[in-house]
């Protein structure tokens, strides 16, 4: 079961080492991994999706929690949170395709971001089946590159592990 | 002032007295604000030994050691001392110097990244960026190793920031954002053990090295007694009680003592103190967990859980554990459903010296052993009064581990202090024996000399394997040795040797070598 876990850190020199040595050190495996600092600057904010039982995932926030640069963890049911990945995608289309592309992006909320003569780059922000979508419904323009943010996720509703 | 010498006065504050260490260029400006500040150095013969001599001495104490080393070589030597104390949770604090920071990064001559390198099996680590920040620095990195689940900090200083001029002032308390560790138990967790207590009726107390660690004997003796439940202990709890007391059943495990073990499967409740359960100690938890109700006390949350399923967590300080739940249960008025048994079997020369020396060790004496055949014939015969110790590498096993952390506990406690060495892992630390004669440190070594690496040979028998590269031909005559160090020595053949030596080995007031042939 995919589990979202999100870690408050020290924004200090070795934090992220410290965080991903965990995990090859304790064999759990992640699927997502994404930071970024946040409206403190002296603290980042993790945010992991991770491949696990309920066991693994316990001792891997209890892990985590023991590093001194860990401020606060916390793991959340997919229900509970808002999730978000950013791509960005370069895929093959010349401009006589344009228009089928542009149906496209307008369904899936997908931006084109950039268009040259044979290529058009495209952005898009959403979360799970949507984005397994969205390829699906690109790759037969031939996909050249992709690159992805990885997950980030925030609570729903009032509350929220970063709120003070 | 320099902030190498801040670096002293940080110690001083902490009560540092004595350090361990090996020097080089690169703490060389550390060297000379130690000895200004008056902090003896015992120079070891390699820094490992030096790890391991803080080990020895931070068990004793209780409190943090200090350890210090060079950068590169000097550093990385260090790596398996900071693993081994790490896996034990012993609380040692290592200095290294580093290559100037304007140099970091670009393979110059002498760095090495220790803090990267230490990194798995480290509590926490700190890279000095700013000379100002050494104060702070020094003050986290004693209370991260010696408050919690205890455990190794490292504090890498760049050449140039110990040169740099700084104003001194060490912080007087400190809260560390990311570090609350739970001390006091829940109440509510307390009540259902004394309920589950209430309930049993063969409830069994299974002592680790966190009792030690908090120095809880006497909490634990006081529970023993309240609920009428016997003790039996890991390896890293041999000592948290008399060896001869009739509930003390002795370790547990894979190598342990068959009656302790028969306990673990017959009682129905078990406490788990301070101990992590280990693979040796308890080999399928799996089991225990279908026939027992177990309660599970420790100061670290993420042991709970890791390797047992608990029924009653308790997070917290063992000792303050112990007083509280102490506070809760009714006594139990009945008499312990197993005690302690005669032991009859015939001993060998080297078990029957483990125990007639150990039980001559004084209040706080220390019996050391090092890792491998001897160190399951020293844990199952050592015979502790109150108060004695008993220390080994526990979690990593670390070979060369007793000769050095038998100087580290002598200098802590002044008190008898045995070193209980095989032959191989002699070998692997008799540099140390420079260090023992320079410093006149009188601590007692046995060699248990089979000419073999025993433990590895036995496995490889067991397995059907070709008894292969375990055989010490070549190793010196030791006697010869100690006679090369100016160290006295004695060989104990058999029994009569015992009884000859005994009265005045360990009274002697200088190191003393025995060399006792063992299978
Ligand atoms: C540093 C290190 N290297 C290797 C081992 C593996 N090992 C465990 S016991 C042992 C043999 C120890 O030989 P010795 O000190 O002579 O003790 P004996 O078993 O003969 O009593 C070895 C090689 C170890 N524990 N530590
Ligand atoms: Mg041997």
């Amino acid at each position: 079961m995919k589990h979202t876990i999100s870690v408050l850190v020290e924004n200090t020199a070795g934090v992220l080492s410290r965080i991903t040595g965990l995990f090859s050190r304790r064999g759990f495996n992640i699927d997502s991994l994404a930071v970024g600092i946040t409206d403190n600057p002296d603290i980042s904010r993790v945010t992991i999706v991770a491949d696990g039982n309920e066991h693994d995932v316990e001792q891997l926030a209890k892990q985590l929690n023991k590093l001194v640069d860990v401020i606060k963890v916390q793991s959340l049911d997919q229900e509970q949170l808002i999730s978000r990945e950013l791509w960005l995608v370069k895929i093959s289309c010349t401009p006589d395709k344009l228009s089928e592309l542009k149906n496209i992006t307008e369904v899936t909320g997908a931006k084109i971001i950039d268009v040259t003569p044979e290529t058009v780059t495209l952005e898009i922000s959403d979360w799970g089946a949507k984005l397994m979508n969205f390829k699906a419904l690109i790759e037969p323009f031939g996909i050249l590159e992709m690159v992805r943010t990885g997950v980030v996720a925030i609570e729903r509703g009032a509350g929220g592990i970063g709120r003070k | 002032m320099k902030a190498a010498e801040a670096v002293a006065k940080c110690l001083k504050k902490e009560n540092i007295t004595t350090v361990f260490g090996y020097p080089g260029a690169a703490v060389c400006a550390v060297y000379e604000a130690i000895e200004k500040e008056g902090i003896r150095h015992i120079l070891v013969r390699h820094e490992q030994n030096a790890g391991h001599a803080a080990n020895g001495y931070a068990r004793v104490n209780n409190t943090p050691a200090v350890c210090i080393a060079t950068s590169g070589p000097g550093a990385t030597n260090l790596l398996t001392a900071i693993a081994t104390a790490y896996m034990d949770s012993i609380p040692v604090v290592f200095i290294t110097g580093q290559v100037s920071s304007d140099s970091i990064g670009r393979d110059v001559f002498q760095e090495a990244d220790i803090t990267g390198a230490s990194e798995p099996f480290i509590k926490h680590s700190f890279l000095v960026k700013e000379a100002a920040s050494i104060p702070k620095i020094f003050k986290e990195a004693f209370i991260l190793a010696g408050t919690g689940r205890k455990g190794p900090v490292l504090i890498d200083i760049p050449e140039d920031i110990a040169e740099e001029e700084i104003d001194f002032k060490y912080p007087e308390k400190l809260s560390i954002r990311g570090y609350k560790p739970t001390t006091k138990g829940n109440k509510l967790q307390l009540k259902r053990c004394a309920e589950a207590i209430a309930e049993s009726e063969r409830p069994l107390i299974c002592a680790g090295g966190g009792v030690l660690l908090s120095g809880a004997t006497e909490e634990l003796y006081a529970l023993s007694e309240k609920i009428s439940a016997p003790i039996v202990t890991t390896m890293m709890g041999i000592g948290s009680l008399p060896t001869e007391d009739e509930r003390n059943l002795g370790m547990i495990g894979r190598f342990g003592k068959e009656e302790a073990n028969i306990a673990v499967n017959k009682c129905d409740l078990i406490l788990l103190i301070g101990a992590r359960v280990g693979d040796r100690a308890v080999k399928s938890p799996t089991f225990i967990e279908k026939t027992t109700k177990i309660i599970h006390i420790d100061i670290d949350p993420a042991e709970i859980g890791k390797n047992l399923t608990a029924d009653i967590p308790v997070v917290g300080d063992v000792k303050n554990i112990l007083s509280a739940l102490l506070d809760v249960v009714s006594e139990r008025d009945v008499p312990l459903w197993t005690t302690k048994k005669e032991d009859n079997k015939e001993k060998t020369l080297a078990e029957k010296l483990v125990k007639r020396v150990s039980e001559r060790l004084s209040d706080g004496g220390i019996f050391v052993s090092d890792v491998g055949n001897h160190l399951i014939t020293a844990a199952n015969n050592v015979s502790l009064k109150k108060g004695a110790r008993f220390f080994t590498s526990g979690g990593m096993g670390t070979m060369g581990y007793a000769l050095p952390a038998s100087i580290g506990a002598y200098l802590a406690s002044g008190k008898d202090t045995v070193a209980f060495i095989g032959d191989g892992a002699f070998q692997m630390s008799l540099q140390e024996l420079a260090t023992v004669k320079q410093h006149n440190i009188p601590v007692k070594i046995i060699i248990a000399d089979n000419s073999s690496l025993g433990m590895v040979r036995d496995y490889q028998k067991a397995k059907n394997l070709k008894e292969f590269a375990v055989s010490l031909d070549g190793s010196p005559d030791y006697l010869k040795l100690a006679d090369a160090y100016g160290i006295k020595s004695a060989l104990v053949d058999e029994e009569s040797d015992i009884d000859e030596m005994l009265d005045n080995f360990l009274s002697a007031k200088e190191p003393f070598i025995i060399l006792c042939r063992t299978e």
